[in-house]
Parts: structure tokens; sequence; C-alpha cells
């Protein structure tokens, strides 16, 4: 008697606590499907760039930089193409970015443009000589 | 450098996700199962000369069954969504049906065989005790007051039908967390078949030192005269699990160190530097090889009831010692070395942390507590007959 | 008013010319059609790396950090670098994951290479399958993904992944890992780590669209997935992995 009561006690809380639609898809709750779609952005990407800044986009569609997209070097953007004039991007820190690609080691592919920059530049800023979107001297 | 880290580990690994309340965890679950075999040696198998701790080691597996969640509880991350697992449980992770293992043997088996066997004294203690002793007396009858010889021959038949299939739920009981860790391929340490069966062993050899210790105990607090027939034939039934315990975990370093596969050298130099202390020294020598040994002596000689008593009781003692080394190794150790095979990582504990030391000092004493609070309860022994169980 | 069966007619004739002028001139002036909704039985994503371009420079690890707020200390996304010198165990190092690049290699004469590593978005998942709530799953098109807000925090799927791509959210306390930037691709984009990464070597595919470079790709290159012998079901690709990774 005990038993079949705490059975129905149980079925009737499961009714109300379960997430509605449970195991619609599989054994979860499918409204996490629409929030996990639902979060935020915050990269733009290259094509929304390109919308206002062709001057840019121009130099740098020609050059060895033309298949890096612009957020790998300026950081999230999507803020700014939301409210270009409320958000302004800083420029990036030159003097660790380009190395991070550029520096030369081993482990790096050995077409990869490639350099011992303390020997190349002697601690010279690299946007001195070179012109970031299109680098080619 | 990262603190703690030896060669190279994937980046996520370097904190352990199961710790020492994980650790705890299958340790006490063992301690239900295995103090319910006992209990079911009698029962069953009418090894009569254990009568005398039967109801004990009821109690005792009642006790641990009680604290059993709580390790858990404190290491979850939502706690409070623990009740999911009943709800929308997953059929395919063993987490999730051990969930429903669990219940099916704390009511079904483990609260009825108790209630069957206590029945006439509860109903005894209904009519001669007072005050709110008398409603919780009454209230623990569940209305059934018939006491008759025919109504207890029911009560026999009932719970020995109850204990018969106890026996396999306690199998699955502690088989199911051995299964747990067993299934899952990602971890050479824990992948194996045997891992269920040794753990299963593991749990029974723990289970039976318990209500070996404690019936000891009880009778030196009581000032009541120890059976030693009792004694001894626990102690042998110790000594026989034991010995199919620690071939299980041989033949499981045998078979690894023969076939060394893929993971066997990272796993070898982990047991030989990072698990030096748990596993060699505490586990296999302190905590089996010697307890093994002052079993084995009382098999072949016969020594005086005073030496007797100090060596069952430091083998008991060092057994529940090792067999929590064991479950420290599995858990623990499955999770020093990286899965890459390349590196190591280090397991801090937390002192007052919620999954530290002193939350689990403090779960650890629980169920002694409550074994005490069980006991004034439901007495197991009559005042002055400590070889019979009260009688209504 | 009475209204004769000629007036009706009258009316009802006026009011269709109007209503087919209004439509022909919504046609004219270019009103939008409707954004196509995004259908999950459409698509089967996964992803495909090329070992020989990746540099190492730790783009895709700061922008999957950025993109998905990503605790510090934990990755959903990471690069191994591996010196692998014959006859021994590989060298290998992942200095914070990568975020920050790496220190330039120290042995010049090893084979040595760069390995992007993220979840693997398992078809048969072992993770999704110990999950004793429902809270970790396999989306309808092909996602592995985590529900906050059903997770109980046991971290049994931490175990039970091979890769070691999961980890405990320190604060939520629910289990986080790579999404696939889901968020990202439902809408069109390509996940944060693959628009970030200056050389191409990687790359969000759809096994479902015929027209993806997935399967020239695995037509036309030795690939392998991470461990196959764990029969995962792994969706990420590699081109040319070495035997020395793990």
């Amino acid at each position: 008697m005990v038993l079949l009561g705490g059975v129905v006690v149980f079925l009737a809380i499961r009714a109300v606590v379960v997430p509605k639609d449970f195991g619609k898809f599989g054994h979860y709750r499918p409204g996490a499907l629409e929030t996990i779609s639902a979060r935020s952005i915050a990269y733009a990407g290259h094509e929304q760039c390109l919308q206002c800044h062709d001057q840019e986009a121009k130099l740098h569609g020609g050059g060895m930089h033309a298949k890096v997209s612009c957020e790998t070097c300026h950081g999230p953007l999507a803020k700014h193409t939301d409210d270009p004039t409320a958000n302004v991007p800083r420029l990036p820190d030159v003097a660790n970015l380009c190395r991070r690609c550029h520096e030369k080691d081993a482990a790096k592919p050995m077409g990869f443009h490639q350099v011992d920059t303390l020997a190349h530049s002697q601690g010279t800023l690299c946007n001195r000589c070179h012109q970031p979107h299109n680098p080619q001297l | 450098m990262i603190p703690g880290v030896d060669g190279f580990i994937y980046p996520n690994e370097v904190e352990l996700q199961w710790g020492l309340l994980v650790v705890l965890y299958p340790y006490i679950t063992g301690l239900v199962a295995g103090a319910f075999i006992l209990a079911s040696l009698e029962r069953v198998f009418k090894v009569e000369a254990v009568r005398p701790t039967y109801r004990l080691a009821l109690l005792t597996a009642l006790a641990f069954l009680l604290v059993a969640p709580l390790p858990l509880q404190l290491h979850l991350g939502h706690p409070e969504r623990s009740l999911e697992m009943y709800l929308t449980p997953h059929r395919s992770s063993a987490m999730a049906m051990f969930g429903f293992v669990y219940l099916w043997y704390l009511m079904v088996v483990l609260l009825l065989e108790i209630w069957l066997e206590y029945r006439a004294d509860i109903v005894r203690l209904a009519q001669t005790t007072t005050g709110w002793q008398r409603l919780v007396y009454k209230l623990l009858t569940l209305g059934s007051e018939n006491v008759s010889p025919e109504a207890r021959r029911i009560d026999d038949k009932v719970s020995y039908v109850v204990t018969v299939i106890g026996i396999p739920s306690a199998f699955l009981l502690h088989g199911y967390v051995g299964f747990i860790f067993g299934s899952i391929k990602a971890n050479p340490w824990w992948s194996s078949p045997l891992m269920p069966i040794v753990f299963l062993f593991s749990a029974m050899v723990s289970g039976i030192a318990a209500v070996l210790a404690l019936y000891m105990a009880f009778m030196k607090v009581k000032k009541m005269p120890l059976d030693m027939g009792c004694l001894d034939t626990i102690a042998k039934y110790l000594f026989y699990t034991f010995v199919i315990d620690f071939s299980l975990e041989l033949l499981d370093l045998v078979q690894r160190t023969y076939e060394a596969d893929e993971s066997f050298r990272t796993l070898d130099f982990m047991v030989h530097t990072r698990l030096w202390g748990s596993q060699v020294i505490l586990q296999i020598c302190v905590g089996t090889l010697l307890p093994l040994a002052l079993l084995a002596a009382n098999q072949l000689w016969k020594f005086s009831e005073l030496r007797r008593k100090a060596m069952y009781l430091t083998a008991s003692l060092l057994t529940m010692m090792g067999i929590f080394a064991m479950r420290w190794n599995v858990v623990i150790g499955g999770q020093l070395f990286s899965k890459s095979f390349l590196g190591y990582t280090t397991y801090k504990v937390g002192f007052a942390a919620r999954e530290g030391l002193l939350s689990a000092i403090g779960l650890m004493a629980l169920p002694f507590i409550i074994v005490v609070v069980l006991v004034k309860l439901l007495p197991p022994w009559a005042e002055g007959k400590p070889s019979e169980n009260v009688v209504g | 008013m009475d209204l004769s069966r000629r007036d009706i007619f009258k009316i009802g004739g006026k009011l269709l010319l109007l209503a087919s002028a209004g439509a022909t001139f919504d046609e004219i002036l270019g009103a939008a059609p409707p954004p196509e909704a995004y259908r999950m039985a459409d698509h089967w994503w996964g992803m495909i790396i090329d070992i020989d371009k990746c540099i190492g420079c730790g783009s895709c690890v700061r922008a999957c950090a950025q993109e998905n707020q990503v605790p510090a200390g934990f990755f959903r996304t990471w690069v191994e670098r591996y010196q692998v010198e014959e006859g021994k165990q590989p060298l290998v190092d992942s200095p914070n994951g990568a975020m920050d690049g790496f220190p330039p290699s120290k042995r010049t004469d090893l084979k040595s290479f760069f390995v992007p590593k993220l979840c693997n978005q398992c078809a048969s998942s072992p993770c999704v399958q110990v999950c004793p709530v429902g809270a970790t799953f396999v989306s309808p098109d092909g996602v592995v993904l985590v529900d906050e807000t059903y997770c109980l925090g046991c971290r049994y799927c931490v175990q039970a992944c091979p890769y070691g791509c999961r980890y405990l959210h320190p604060q939520k306390r629910t289990v986080d890992k790579c999404t696939l930037c889901y968020h990202r691709i439902t809408k069109g984009l390509t996940t944060a780590c693959c628009e970030n990464c200056p050389t191409g070597a990687r790359q969000l595919v759809d096994f479902k669209n015929p027209k993806d470079a997935v399967h020239e790709f695995l037509r036309n290159n030795k690939v392998e997935v991470l461990k196959p012998y764990m029969a995962t079901g792994a969706k990420v690709y590699y081109k040319d992995l070495d035997g020395a990774v793990r």
C-alpha cells in the first residue's frame, strides 16, 4: 500500500517537474537547442567589415594576408558592427601580434613566411616597414 | 609550468574531477553490501554460528546505506537537481540506473527485512514503553500488531524470500558501482570486465570486517560476553572472502603486466611513483597481506582467546583501511595520469572545502553515530543473553 | 442599405483589383522575402583540420575564448606542439593551451608540428552515453551540446571523454565544452576558430551539403580521426596526422 502510494506521488511530481517536450528529439530538453542558438555573437565575420571598409578591403584582398580575417588581428568586432561610432575598436598590439604567427619556429611549416624577429628588425615594430593589410615589401 | 603537473597532460586534465568524496561513496556502499552478505550467511545459508551478529549486520547496513548518498550530494555541482536522475533517467547511463538499484535495495530489501526481523520486538516495545518512545514504536509497527506464532511463521517465510532476493540485490548494488568505473573505455585504469567483481569482493571483505569490529566494540561497551564461536566463524569467512578478493586483484595485475598494452608504461610508472604509498604500502602490504597473514594464522594454529581477539580486531581494522586505500587508488589513480599517456597531475585534498578532508571525516563518522542510535532503538541483543535475539 | 447582387460584384471586383495592384507594387518595390529558417535535418556538422597548415599562432584559442566566454585555465579548444625524436616518446607541450602562441622550439633538428584539438563532435559519443539525466546530447544536426539548466555537475561525462575536451565551469558548476559555435553556425556563420585561423588549417564542414569541400577533402587525402580504436564516431578529420599524436 505504501509502495503504491509512493509510486503515485512520484508520477505526480514527474508530471509537474519534468520539462515539457523532453524526449522530443532524443533524451534531452529540446528547449536547450534554442537557448544555445540564441547566445550572443562576438565575432562579426570578415564579410561584415567589407561592407564599410572598402579601401582596406581592396588593399587586403590583393596581398599575402588576403585569406586572414580582419578580426584575427583586430579582435571581436560584432559590437562595432552593431554600433560603429559607439564601439570604436582599439588598434592591435603590434609588438606581440605579428610575432605570434611569424616568429621563426622549427614546428611551423617550411613554406610559411617566418623570421627570427630580433635578428630581423632589432626590436623595431613590424609596421614601420610592412603595411599590415598588404605586408609584401 | 603548472605546479603539480609532470610531462604533458591535456589542458583540461589539470584538476581532478572526482575527489575524496567520490572515493568515500563506493567505500560506504561496499560496507552495506558486505554487512548484508554476512547477515544472509545466517538466514539463507543457515550458518548458525553467526546468529549473534545477524541483527547488528542489518542495522550496520542500514546506517551506511542512509549516509551513502550524502558524499554524492556534496560532490555534485547542482545537488538540487539530483532528483532529475529519477525523473528523466538516461537508460544508457550506469549511474542513472544505479539510482533505482539503490532505491530498490533500500526500500524492498533492507527496510523490509529489518522490519520483518524486528516486528515482534517493536510490538512488544510499543506496549511496554511510554511517552514519545511509545509513539515511535507504534509508528514502526505500521499498523500490524499480530504476533501469534502463525504470524511469526509467515514473517520468517517472507523474510527468507526477501533475503534470497537480497543477496543478488546486494551483489547488484555494489557490482553496479564497479560497472560505473569498469565501463569507461576512455580510462584504461578503470576499463575492465573484472572491475565489478573486484569491487564486489572487496566490498564483502570490508563489510564483514566492519561488522566484526562493531560486534567486538558493542560487546565491550555493553559489558556483555563475546560469543567466540561467532567471532571465529566471521573471521573464517572474512579470510575466505579476502583470499578470493586478493586473487582477483592479483589476476588483474598479472594480466596487465603480461599484456603490456599502450597504457601499461604510464600506469606502471604511476604505481611506482605517485601511488607507491597508497597502493603498495597501504593497500597491498599493510591492508591486505598483513590481515591475511593474521587470519591465515588462525586457520592453521589455535591461539588463546585473548590473542585471537587482538588478532581479529587488528585484522579487521587494517582490512577496512586497506579497502579504503583500494577505493582511493582506483578513483584517484584513474585521474592522476593523462589520457595522452605522456604526463601526470597531482591531487590536493582541501581541508575545510566542500569536498575536503573535514567533510569526509564527518561523513565517515556519521554512519557509526547512526548505528549507535539504531542499536538503542532496535536492540539486537537481549540484556545478559547476547547469543539469543530478543524474543517477543 | 440594400445591396443588390450587382453592387456586390462591383465592390468585390474593385477590391480584387486593388489587392492585386498592391501585391504587384510590393514585388516591384522589392520587399525582402522572409529569411530561410535553419533546418536541423539539413545539416550534419564536423570539421577538417590540415596539420601542415597550422602555424601554432593560437588565434583560434583566443577567438574561442572571446566568443564563448571560456573561463581562464579551461579550454574548449587548444593547440599542442609535438617534437618527435626517433625511437623516443614525443615531446609535447601546450602552454596555457597555446592562448598566447608558443615560445620558440628549443630543438630545431626534430620533426615538429602543431595539432589543434577540440571536441570531436562524436556521432557515437561516449560522453552522451554516460550522462545520467540527459543534460548532454547529440543534436539532430550532429553537434554535441550541454544543457546547462539541466546538468547536475556529476562529471561522469568528463571522465568518459577520451579526448579531454570537457571541463567543469568553475562559476556555473555545470559541464562545459566546445559547442561548434552552434549559435553561429545556425545563423550561416562559421565557427569563431575557423573564422580566425589565418592559414585556413581549420574548416567547418557540413557532411549533408553535397557541395561542401569535405567530400573532396576526404576522398583525396590521407585522413584520420583521433583515437579511432575508441570507435567514438568522431567527426573531426585530420589530414596528415602523424602516428605520434596522442
